[in-house]
């Protein structure tokens, strides 16, 4: 019987065990996970799928979301008020879900190209935001009629609202796969 | 009989949905008369929404309600930044506007300081709303 118990918890214990590790898209094992965490909060999502994508908090680091939020009324040239109680709700989702608060792969390595001095107010200013789009061309975005910007990432990232921005699920309008080109 | 039905239920729940958006705007228009406002018009709010306001960010360029939303009531729209459909904003064309006061004061405080600088005036909203309520 007590052997039995034995290893039964041994079982659980390594069953605990494999599920924290992963296989990322590197092929290493490790605890971190794919992507960015997806939207979780619906009045965020709500509120702020009003003008543009709702942008996900682990593309952030909490500075700039605290910095962007205390500036609603001139959100890139627009008004962009929130009710003070909206507000408080949102910048405490921002505050907890951000990208040095996040073990989602892109945004550790989104955290970790942001020096301390600087405090970015747009993702496409993060220094791996910008690296990973290097290789992108006039024709493909602001040519383009259906990007026009960089910012519009749900473009072409095609699981975006899951998270998710692996280089196979690339789709540039009018030109294909990413991966194809 | 069955597409009787169908056809039924359907007209029925077309003529509740514009019931309840002029109910909404109904109590608006009483909440704004509370607040200091007189007589509502159509046509002073129409003259509202057309009027167009220079632009401080582009020298020479114009703003007004139609930036966004066109000045076709009953089509779609697209945000001025970002690109966005905006849905069309006449009650016959979508029925989902004007059912909620929040998201009605919302984007009427965010839109009148991004076409005239400043918050609309009780008086100013009524009107529009009054111009929008038949469309």
């Amino acid at each position: 019987m007590k052997t039995k118990i034995y290893y039964i918890t041994r079982l659980v214990a390594f069953s605990l065990v494999a599920t924290s590790l992963s296989v990322n898209a590197d092929g290493w094992f490790s605890s971190k996970r794919s992507g960015v965490a997806p939207v979780t909060n619906q009045l965020y999502a709500k509120e702020c799928s009003e003008c543009h994508f709702a942008y996900q908090p682990g593309l952030l680091p909490a500075r700039s979301w605290e910095k962007l939020m205390s500036n609603l009324n001139d959100h890139f040239g627009d008004n962009a008020e929130l009710s003070p109680a909206n507000t408080k709700i949102l910048s405490k989702y921002l505050n907890d879900n951000a990208a040095e608060t996040s073990n989602h792969k892109r945004s550790i390595k989104i955290s970790r190209s942001i020096s301390k001095s600087e405090t970015p107010l747009r993702i496409t200013d993060v220094g791996y935001i910008k690296r990973k789009h290097r290789e992108l061309s006039r024709r493909h975005v602001d040519d383009n009629p259906e990007v026009g910007k960089l910012n519009k990432c749900e473009a072409c990232h095609t699981r975006i609202s899951e998270g998710s921005f692996s280089e196979r699920e690339i789709k540039i309008p009018g030109f294909g796969l990413w991966e194809d080109d | 009989m069955k597409k009787q039905t169908l056809i039924l239920s359907l007209s029925l729940a077309l003529v509740y949905s514009a019931v309840s958006q002029a109910n909404e705007i109904d109590s608006r228009l009483k909440l704004y008369q509370s607040q200091g406002a007189s007589d509502f018009s159509a046509s002073r709010g129409e003259s509202f929404w057309l009027k167009k306001h220079p632009d401080p960010k582009k020298p020479g360029n114009h703003r007004s309600c139609g930036t966004c939303h066109t000045d076709n009531l009953h089509s779609k729209g697209k945000h001025a930044r970002t690109g966005k459909v905006i849905e069309p904003l006449a009650p016959s064309s979508n029925n989902e506007r004007f059912t909620d006061p929040k998201f009605i004061e919302k984007w009427f405080k965010r839109n009148c300081k991004w076409v005239l600088a400043r918050e609309c005036s009780p008086q100013e909203k009524g009107d529009v709303l009054m111009y929008l309520k038949n469309k």
